[in-house]
């Protein structure tokens, strides 16, 4: 079986390579030795690839890197992966963990670090990678809260100064700390060895490289997948095994994104091509619904788990996710006063968007503005006591239960 | 000079909507919203004659979570913080 060429993976090892006891000379076979560019020599490089943050905001990296040159003493890897539906962060520690570790050393030099931690939910297997390294700044390998709010960058930086993994107002670099996202660093440490025209061949003019797309819902192989940035919702999917059963749309962005209406499933996995359609790359998670589910009841389960996720430090946030939660509930059980519900829950995301200190807020709420539009039939249904044949059923994505 | 609120360490108190009643109401959980005139997502400045209050209000809160920012408009978009990008 032949793949066509840009499915290539970048980031994604052979399974068989990367149980390998040498991990670090089978990566050293694949990928070869770590150069040691100039400061200048690898933001230029990166510019000139056009790489963008693969932790949902898609931030050029360049840009964050030159602001930050020469002032930080922190750099850190953040595979915190606060995103309940993400799997991409993880994955990529398991396959190829020392391009995590190569790119947070290139940073590291580049901006003349003393300090480099990797923070992860989970450090299991991977402190064993860095015997053998020969950074210069030694990895810090930190265990963080497997929470939504820990992976924030406020959040992170305050529990790595011993504090708790609470967002805060405060700016990172305040701390003297630059955190980017593990994947970022990874494509950085590729970018670092084969150059920012190998970099471009594949993928978005946009969103130049691969992307690692976690696909879930109602595909056969649900998992992490590789693709060129750019390809077609759809065809992410395909590549998880494609549909196991009609599928009405997708949800892309994780829970803290928003539904794609139907029509726009073709639609290209890009920052700028998502929002147009109404919807948003986010971390990009891909979960197909079912045709026989119904998309307002699994948004209520998703908006009751987010709230749950408030560190309830924000008054609008700790109430306002919460009381949200209760009317969707409401409105997708079809209740006699689901309209006051509507009413209530239209004002009130208003109220939520832009009143926190993290993303959460805005994430959930994008998420319910979207179900409102993208099930607007069905909404209309439920208002006036007809719900959804699949409005009784239990939540159909990850973690919602936990 | 614009208003500022720090969500976190904001806890509802309210007395800052009862000293500048002119920009400042609160939602239903008790909550400061900035008024259109004067939310920093507008980065508006506050009138001259409203700057007394403002300042009245600022020092009233009890959670000191309510200041008055003499910097330019607000790169940060209104403060918030991102996942790392």
């Amino acid at each position: 079986m032949t793949a066509p060429p840009a499915a290539t993976p970048r980031l994604l090892a052979e399974p068989a390579a990367t149980h390998r006891r040498d991990a670090l000379a089978a990566h050293l076979e694949r990928h070869g030795p770590l150069p040691s560019p100039s400061p200048h020599a690898l933001v230029a490089a990166v510019e000139a690839a056009g790489l963008r943050g693969r932790g949902g905001a898609g931030f050029p990296t360049a840009t964050k890197l030159r602001s930050v040159r020469g002032r930080r003493r922190t750099v850190v890897a953040n595979g915190a992966e606060g995103e309940p539906a993400s799997l991409k962060d993880a994955a990529l520690l398991a396959c190829s963990p020392h391009l995590v570790l190569d790119g947070l050393a290139l940073v590291a030099d580049a901006l003349g670090a003393t300090d480099a931690v990797l923070a992860v939910p989970d450090a299991t297997g991977l402190r064993r990678h860095l015997a053998g390294r020969t950074d210069r700044v030694p990895v810090r390998v930190v265990e963080v809260p497997d929470r939504y709010v820990a992976s924030q960058e406020t959040a992170l930086v305050r529990f790595l100064g011993g504090g708790p993994a609470l967002p805060t107002p405060t700016r990172p670099s305040a701390a003297g700390t630059l955190v980017d996202n593990v994947e970022t660093l990874a494509h950085l440490a590729l970018i670092a060895r084969n150059g920012p025209d190998w970099f471009r061949s594949v993928g978005h003019p946009e969103l130049p490289g691969t992307l690692l797309v976690t696909a879930g819902g109602a595909v056969a192989a649900p998992g992490v997948v590789e693709v060129p940035a750019g390809t077609a919702v759809r065809a992410a999917l395909d590549l998880a095994g494609g549909p196991t059963e009609p599928v009405q749309t997708v949800l892309s962005g994780g829970y803290g994104g928003a539904w794609l209406p139907a029509a726009a499933v073709d639609t290209p996995l890009d920052h700028a091509a998502l929002r147009a359609a109404g919807s948003t790359l986010g971390v990009p998670v891909l979960l197909a619904l079912p045709a026989r589910a119904c998309g307002l009841t699994q948004t209520a389960y998703l908006l009751q788990f987010l709230a749950g996720q408030s560190a309830g430090q924000c008054g609008p946030c700790r109430f306002g996710l919460r009381d949200v939660a209760t009317d969707l509930a409401l409105i997708a059980a079809a209740a006699p006063d689901a309209h006051l519900a509507h009413d209530r829950v239209r004002r009130r995301l208003g109220l939520v968007t832009g009143r926190g200190v993290c993303a959460l807020p805005d994430g959930a709420a994008r998420l319910a503005h979207s179900a409102l539009r993208v099930f607007g039939d069905d909404l209309h249904h439920h208002l006036t006591g007809r719900p959804c044949r699949g409005a009784a059923a239990a939540p159909l994505f990850p973690g919602v239960w936990r | 000079m614009r208003l500022r609120v720090d969500p976190v360490a904001c806890a509802g108190h309210g007395l800052c909507a009862d000293l500048l009643p002119e920009g400042i109401t609160l939602d239903e959980w008790g909550y400061p919203l900035l008024d259109p005139l004067l939310d920093p997502l507008l980065d508006a400045e506050i009138p001259a004659d409203l700057l007394p209050h403002a300042r009245a209000a600022v020092a009233a809160c009890p959670a000191l979570a309510l200041r008055l920012d003499p910097t330019g408009p607000d790169d940060r978009r209104h403060g918030r913080n991102r996942r790392s990008r």
